[in-house]
């Protein structure tokens, strides 16, 4: 059985336009796939909908999010809230916020384990050292006794993904987390996060608009334009030949820093116009 | 796949510890030496001021105190027993250098001790501001949690309506409706007085509320809140308003920042969320608001007291007034100037314990 399995989902402004359009995808332990679209596509929306963030203007319409078997949305909210921080994670795209100011690093990371999941603080603080020095923190006794404002960005997002990965989850959803990290620090993040997801056979939910992070990070990706995916396909099939217009045309967008005189392929108008027909086909049929 | 991120990195990230407790014993006491001398510039202006005040307005206290049909000699007399024949500049240097010596004068009316009288009543109203103080976080915290926590719903819009009469109707008309509703038509507080005064009260100093505590000696207790419950929750109410509104905004803002979003993913729940992860820093907006309104509920104090016949430095200082009693008006007022540069003092110390950004700054 499939781990993560969203079916048809469908997800609105309440009151408003749709946000999500019958999204369906996978995702399994050890696995990567990465959810890619321009801004506005929904990519992060997925996420949030299956560790039930969406913020209060949304709604969910349809659809199932089958967490190994269970739909998460008929459960009632205090199981599926106990059941999302037992085997899900996230890790955040701004580790300036994600960190509350006013507790210690320590109790940040060991919070779930104790409350959630019924460790000993003992237990729980030795699991916090022992994921610090995984994220190749140096000093990590310093660190857990430290206030989020004394450590940098690239330290924060480490503690965060230690963090993500502390109650061992089955699931764990990378929302653009590397997007608000100097440049420099982006790649080490990127490999600590693949490095992590390989090792604790985590199944990985990647949200970011780079395709060339996808290319190193992922085995699947969804292309998602205006909530709809328009491709499905393994990285390997995707690179080599995109099956619909847009994402060839997204992937054809990439600048190639290799050749600098290639110059800049923003996606033609005519594909546009194509993928929205599409996208009002969609919304005729479903009404 | 992963071949760009293979070249290894320099991977040397730094932690930046916790600055150590010396810094910070350092930091405190560099706050509180500043603040101490600002404190005695404050205080020398407000004993210019009120000094000048009250004896250019129109008044005299030796009118007030000899019969009509006094004669001028009579009023010479006094007025030299008084020092105030004298010019003005040298009443002022006889009285600061008093002052500088712990001497604030003898009243006229009483003819005691300035400082005696003050001291005197200053706990009294020390403990009615303390415990308004007390009723107004209370009931203003509650108010903003059970807002916050449902937010968009019929029992916030039914707090907002609370929270915009509570502030619309000021101190001395909530004492008024008070006194109706708890000391008439249902009579269970008393409507005046600090303690009734056939009890025997067995107490050193005079924190009556304190000490009666301290000494478990929880009849008196009883019948010490009975008789404040009201002017305080009088005081209480405009600034627990105040307390409500703002709490409840911020808390909301807070609500809706990243690392209560990320505290939710863990399963944690709303009013757990509020609790542990908003409530600490939402709060420290209010705390700063909280110290400002505070020397205000203390202003109010004066009123309230007269209302409810408490006997504090508030009634005392309409009496002093009243009577023209210059030392007096004189002390109480530089001890009013104490107390606010005390209690911002207090508030800034709070926000940097709270604060752990500011605590090392």
């Amino acid at each position: 059985m499939t781990y993560l399995s969203i079916r048809d989902l469908s997800v609105r402004l309440k009151g408003g336009p749709s946000l999500l359009r019958r999204v369906s995808l996978d995702v399994e332990p050890g696995e990567v796939r990465g959810l890619v679209g321009e801004s506005g596509a929904g990519k992060s929306m997925i996420g949030k909908a299956v560790l039930g963030i969406l913020p209060p203007s949304v709604e969910i319409t349809g659809g199932q999010i089958l967490l190994d078997g269970t739909d998460l949305l008929t459960l009632p909210p205090k199981d599926r809230r106990r059941r999302i921080g037992a085997s899900c994670a996230l890790i955040p795209q701004d580790p300036l916020t994600a960190l509350n100011p006013s507790h210690r690093i320590g109790p940040q990371i060991t919070d779930r384990l104790v409350d959630i999941l019924g460790w000993t603080r003992a237990d729980a603080e030795a699991r916090a050292k022992a994921l610090l020095a995984e994220v190749q923190i140096p000093d990590p006794d310093r660190v857990l006794r430290a206030y989020p404002h004394e450590l940098s960005g690239g330290m924060r997002q480490r503690i965060l993904i230690a963090s993500a990965f502390a109650a061992e989850p089955k699931l764990i959803v990378a929302d653009e987390p590397t997007t608000a990290l100097d440049v420099t620090v982006q790649k080490q993040i990127l490999k600590l996060i693949a490095g992590m997801q390989a090792r604790h056979g985590t199944a990985l939910l990647f949200v970011t608009h780079d395709l060339g992070v996808v290319s190193k990070v992922c085995q699947y990706l969804s292309v998602l334009y205006a909530g709809m995916v328009v491709e499905d396909a393994t990285v390997v099939d995707f690179f080599a030949a995109p099956r619909h217009a847009y994402s060839a045309a997204l992937l054809a967008a990439t600048p190639k820093y290799t050749d600098p005189a290639a110059g800049l392929n923003p996606v033609p108008d005519a594909v546009i116009d194509a993928v929205r027909a599409e996208v009002a086909a969609f919304d005729r049929g479903s009404a | 796949m992963y071949e760009y991120l293979d070249q290894d990195e320099d991977r040397q990230v730094h932690a930046d510890g916790p600055p150590s407790a010396e810094a910070t014993g350092r930091a405190v006491i560099r706050l509180l030496a500043t603040r101490l001398l600002t404190t005695l510039v404050t205080l020398a202006g407000v004993a210019v001021i009120v000094f000048f005040v009250i004896r250019v307005v129109p008044g005299n206290p030796i009118a007030m105190m000899l019969p009509p049909g006094a004669t001028d000699e009579d009023i010479a007399r006094l007025s030299a027993l008084y020092g105030l024949d004298k010019p003005m500049v040298t009443q002022f240097g006889i009285w600061v250098a008093g002052v500088l010596q712990g001497d604030f004068g003898t009243s006229i009316t009483t003819r005691q001790p300035v400082l005696d009288l003050v001291l005197g009543r200053l706990p009294a109203t020390l403990e009615l501001a303390i415990m308004a103080l007390v009723l107004a976080v209370i009931l203003g915290g509650t108010a903003a949690l059970i807002g916050t926590r449902f937010r968009g719903g019929r029992r916030e819009g039914a707090i907002d309506v609370a929270n915009g009469m509570a502030l619309s109707v000021p101190d001395f008309l909530w004492g008024l409706v008070l006194i109706l509703l708890f000391g008439v038509l249902w009579p269970i507080f008393h409507i005046s007085g600090r303690v009734t005064p056939s009890l025997d009260l067995p107490f050193t100093t005079d924190f009556y509320l304190f000490e009666s505590l301290l000494r478990l000696r929880f009849d008196l207790w009883a019948d010490i809140v009975a008789h404040m419950f009201m002017p305080a929750l009088a005081l209480a109410i405009p600034l627990a308003a105040i307390i409500g509104q703002l709490l409840k905004q911020s808390l909301k803002e807070t609500m809706n920042l990243d690392y209560v979003t990320l505290a939710r993913t863990k399963g944690y729940g709303e009013t757990r969320v509020i609790l542990r992860e908003a409530l600490r820093n939402a709060a420290l907006p209010t705390l700063t608001l909280v110290g400002v309104q505070f020397t205000f509920l203390i202003g109010g104090t004066v009123i309230i007291e007269r209302l409810f016949s408490y006997e504090g430095l508030g009634n005392m200082a309409i009496d002093a007034v009243i009577n023209r009693d210059l030392p007096l008006i004189q002390g109480i007022v530089l001890l009013f100037a104490l107390i606010f540069t005390g209690v911002n003092l207090i508030v800034d110390l709070l926000y940097a314990v709270l604060n752990p950004r500011l605590r090392h700054a």
